[in-house]
């Protein structure tokens, strides 16, 4: 049913097509976290990757900057509504990651965890094929502490909920866990072109 | 923060405007009735969606001002040519009939059970949360010690100044420091303001900050630089 009087305002023809539902199109890059900034110190940084408890592998960060590293450029979508196009992006791709670590991925899901406790899930299939990457690197520079810096997770297909910020590692899990939000009514996949934003959506 | 509750799907509601009273220079307040499938938690948030006559809709999200318990009020600033916000500003009624969901988010809340000391910390329109978890406060746990500090451009933007006001004046528990950034002698809030809420409050339990980006990232971190630990600090931002 239409809301009387409402007009709106329409994107460009452009801008329609690449805008997933419910989206519009902002120049700034909103920052979301559930709490204060945390200070982390690059001497005390570990990336690990476990399986459940177990740790597989870690990098310090001079180990983790001398991995390859791939650039990926395009649009980012929230689910508090906002999408931003063409955000360039720099960092090791999770295909690059277990490569390093010489490591098949264990299990079909996992979930990455932050510095500041935050954590999401993703399945393993939507994070290889060069689909994500832990990124350290924006718009050519190191990533800011308020947008995840030193490194975050990227994975631009899905709501940017589950682009993990102050990424401290991937623990892979048999099954598919909920992480913070998913586990507050946000929907365990997130693909916002299906405008997965809630559970049962 | 509350327990994982077991998810449910999120269903969207007709919601009629009942009211509509400006609360700030450029704020009005929209009560809306509306009855969730859920109870609403004091901090808490719902999305709203606009539908044209072509089907073309806008959606926003926008926090409750309200108690939990005391229905939905919303308010939103009118902010330059936003066309969900004109829309509020210059078209909508009292009878008008608007598609919402909610209520949505488990981290940015306080309940009477969390206890305190409470610090909240606002900037700008950034105080709705924070309101509904005071006018929560003032029925539910009165003898929490809670102080808001809000930070607004000049005295005609501070939203419900009167309430605040009068709940500084006669709450015992509850105590109000309004900073003004661009009258005479306005400065933005900084080590001094912090230490100065503090003080007052004693050491929070929880702190609650919400506005723009620049602003909570700054008092986030002059939190942590007074020693308040990180865990106690949860934050909500809009806009760049």
């Amino acid at each position: 049913m239409a809301t009387r009087g409402f007009t709106g305002r329409r994107p460009g023809d452009e801008a329609a097509a690449r805008l997933p539902p419910g989206q519009y199109l902002t120049q700034d890059f909103p920052v979301l976290q559930i709490g204060a900034t945390p200070r982390i110190n690059p001497d005390g940084w570990r990336f690990t990757l476990r399986e459940g408890s177990r740790p597989l592998k870690s990098w310090t960060w001079p180990e983790f900057e001398a991995l390859p590293r791939s650039p990926w450029t395009g649009d980012i979508h929230c689910v508090t509504k906002w999408s931003k196009f063409d955000t360039a992006w720099e960092g090791v791709t999770i295909d690059d990651l277990l490569a390093d670590a010489g490591l098949a991925a264990p299990t079909p899901f996992l979930l990455a965890e932050g510095y500041d406790d935050y954590t999401t899930n993703v399945p393993v299939a939507d994070l290889t094929g060069g689909k994500a990457m832990v990124a350290t690197r924006y718009d050519g520079r190191p990533i800011t502490p308020d947008h995840g810096g030193p490194a975050r997770l990227l994975v631009p297909h899905l709501y940017f909920w589950k682009s993990a910020k102050w990424l401290k590692g991937l623990r892979f899990t048999r099954a598919d866990e909920g992480g913070f939000w998913e586990l507050r009514g946000y929907h365990m996949y997130g693909d916002p072109w299906r405008e997965q934003r809630f559970t049962g959506d | 923060m509350i327990e994982p509750a077991p998810a449910r799907p999120l269903p969207w509601h007709e919601a009629r405007i009942v009211s509509i009273t400006p609360v700030a220079r450029r704020v009005k307040a929209f009560r809306l009735a509306v009855s969730f499938d859920r109870p609403v938690l004091a901090g808490q948030h719902v999305e709203l969606r606009l539908t044209a006559p072509d089907g073309y809709q806008a959606r926003r999200s926008y926090s409750i001002a309200s108690a939990p318990g005391d229905g939905v009020e919303l308010m939103i600033e009118s902010v330059g040519d936003g066309e969900v916000s004109v829309f509020f500003d210059t078209v909508a009624e009292v009878g008008d009939v608007i598609a919402l969901r909610g209520p949505i988010g488990g981290s940015f809340v306080w309940q009477a059970a969390d206890d305190g000391p409470v610090l909240l910390v606002g900037g700008g329109s950034g105080v709705v949360p924070l309101l509904s978890m005071l006018r929560h406060r003032a029925v539910a746990a009165p003898d929490v010690p809670a102080l808001l500090l809000y930070s607004v451009a000049t005295a005609d933007d501070v939203i419900v100044a009167d309430e605040l006001t009068a709940r500084a004046r006669s709450e015992p528990g509850f105590d109000l420091i309004v900073n003004l950034t661009r009258d005479d002698t306005g400065r933005r809030v900084d080590a001094t303001t912090v230490e100065r809420a503090l003080s007052r409050l004693g050491a929070p339990r929880h702190a609650f900050l919400c506005g723009s980006n620049a602003f909570v990232e700054a008092v986030a971190n002059l939190l942590l630089d007074a020693g308040v630990p990180p865990g106690v600090i949860r934050t909500e931002r809009f806009g760049a």
